[in-house]
């Protein structure tokens, strides 16, 4: 899903590529770009269940504003991934409900 | 306490060149702004302006952004990012959270640039992740070169979808279609005919039905509307998409002008609840000026414009400015601003504004 080449604005400025884990599985983005960026470059749509109908959410505005995005990074929940920079080695889980604060496995 | 002569929240169009203004002419300025970079929308708009010369035609939004984040810059103008600016007290006192605490800022002069967020519509499906908003796939795709998706549904004509649903053809998306429950796109000929040319279709007079997939968007339902916007049966068109984006119109983000008591009025030309405010883009409030989105949804030559008459009222205000020179100068501005309300388009805004004007009156 990644642009290589922008008519406009050519290749894309990025960090170093990282390693990081979604739900336990490793998988790699570039530093600094938010999280949400990278787990939709690798086709990762679900960010959360909700509490009551346990139903999915992903990304909805981008930009911080909306909360729909919120995962549990680094053991902690209801993070705005649209708007949080990955590093290496970041923890990323799909949330569900409010996101109890989870130990690592 | 900080102290700062003078407050622009917000480091979009508005918030810049107010500060620039301000500074120009010896105003002490500082800019707040929540996100981790400065520019606000600037550098999500890939296009080319247009209007004329004065308005910056023909440049694009992010060399725009860049070039006034560098003129702010010369002009010592302090840019503090992560903060949010959450209340304007009495006597322009504010608290504002600086990444992970709360810090107390107190400016002789506030300028409110805060801009807008996007409007929504709920339908069955709209919950699921692929349907985001038209800003969303700008940010995905213009700042982080992630494209939202492979295949989308564009809601809504007016220029925000218009711009968009090129700008994801650019990105190497593919648009089955731009829909709109109006019978006329709502935005300028010259975006629309720029998507239209490649082909994209227009669905007038469509809403958008629904949403379907399990955990994420594999598809979208949409079907006419009558006169009374109610969906005929029978019209039901079927797209195979994974994303579906809104692009449904802005809304004003003045929280923080209620907040602080500011007069509002009701303009839906200009996008809803918005502050009454005078020539100098000053509010009911003395010292608090506004600029932008936020004071009437326009574009961001107009946000610009605002921004600038609000810093040299403020640069006056202050005494750091003659009668003659300030005069001559804001009319000048004035003068542009008429330019660019003029037309069909610009006819309800410049109407719209002259409400806003009248209920300080009031």
């Amino acid at each position: 899903m990644r642009i290589a080449e922008h008519p406009i604005l050519g290749p894309f400025e990025k960090g170093e590529k990282v390693q990081f884990t979604f739900d336990g599985k490793t998988i790699e983005g570039f530093e600094g770009e938010p999280v949400a960026m990278a787990l939709r470059a690798k086709g990762v749509l679900v960010h959360r269940i909700t509490s009551k109908r346990k139903e999915p959410r992903g990304i909805f505005c981008a930009i911080g504003r909306c909360t729909d995005c919120v995962m549990i990074v680094d053991e902690v929940p209801n993070v705005r991934t649209c708007v949080t920079p990955l590093r290496q080695g970041m923890d990323v889980r799909t949330q569900k409900g409010k996101g109890q604060v989870t130990a690592r496995e | 306490m900080q102290r700062h002569e003078m407050v622009s929240i917000g480091a979009g169009p508005a918030g810049l060149s107010a500060a620039i203004e301000a500074a120009k002419n010896g105003v002490q300025v500082a800019v707040y702004d929540e996100n981790d970079r400065p520019g606000g929308q600037l550098f999500k708009q890939i296009h080319k302006f247009f209007g004329s010369r004065e308005h910056r035609a023909m440049e694009r939004g992010f060399d725009i952004g860049k070039s006034l984040l560098e003129e702010a810059q010369s002009l010592g103008v302090e840019v503090i990012l992560d903060s949010v600016v959450m209340g304007i007290y009495e006597n322009g006192t504010m608290n504002v959270m600086v990444k992970d605490h709360v810090e107390e800022v107190k400016a002789e002069k506030v300028v409110v640039a805060t801009g807008a967020s996007e409007n929504m519509i709920p339908f069955p499906g709209w919950t699921l992740p692929g349907v985001i908003g038209a800003g969303a796939a700008q940010t995905m795709a213009n700042i982080h070169g992630v494209r939202p998706g492979k295949k989308l549904l564009m809601v809504g004509s007016g220029n925000v979808g218009l711009v968009v649903s090129y700008q994801m053809l650019q990105a190497g998306c593919e648009v089955v279609a731009i829909i709109d429950a109006a019978p006329e796109v709502g935005g300028y000929g010259v975006h629309a005919s720029k998507v239209a040319r490649t082909g994209v279709p227009f669905y007038m007079s469509h809403t958008v039905k629904n949403a379907r997939g399990e955990t994420f968007v594999e598809g979208a339902t949409i079907a006419q509307v009558d006169k009374s916007w109610k969906t005929v049966a029978g019209t039901e068109k079927s797209f195979d998409v994974d994303t579906v984006c809104i692009a449904v119109g802005l809304n004003p983000m003045s929280q923080v002008l209620r907040m602080a008591n500011c007069k509002m009025a009701y303009v839906p030309a200009l996008g809803g609840n918005l502050p009454a405010h005078d020539l100098n883009q000053e509010t009911s409030v003395p010292g608090i000026f506004v600029a932008g989105d936020v004071s009437g949804i326009e574009e961001a030559s107009s946000a610009m414009i605002g921004g600038k008459i609000a810093g040299l009222a403020i640069a006056y205000y202050m005494g750091y400015m003659e009668d003659d020179l300030f005069h001559e100068q804001r009319d000048k501005l004035l003068g542009s601003m008429r330019g660019l309300r003029a037309g069909p388009f610009g006819e309800k805004r410049a109407e719209g504004k002259r409400m806003l004007l009248e209920a300080m009156k009031g």
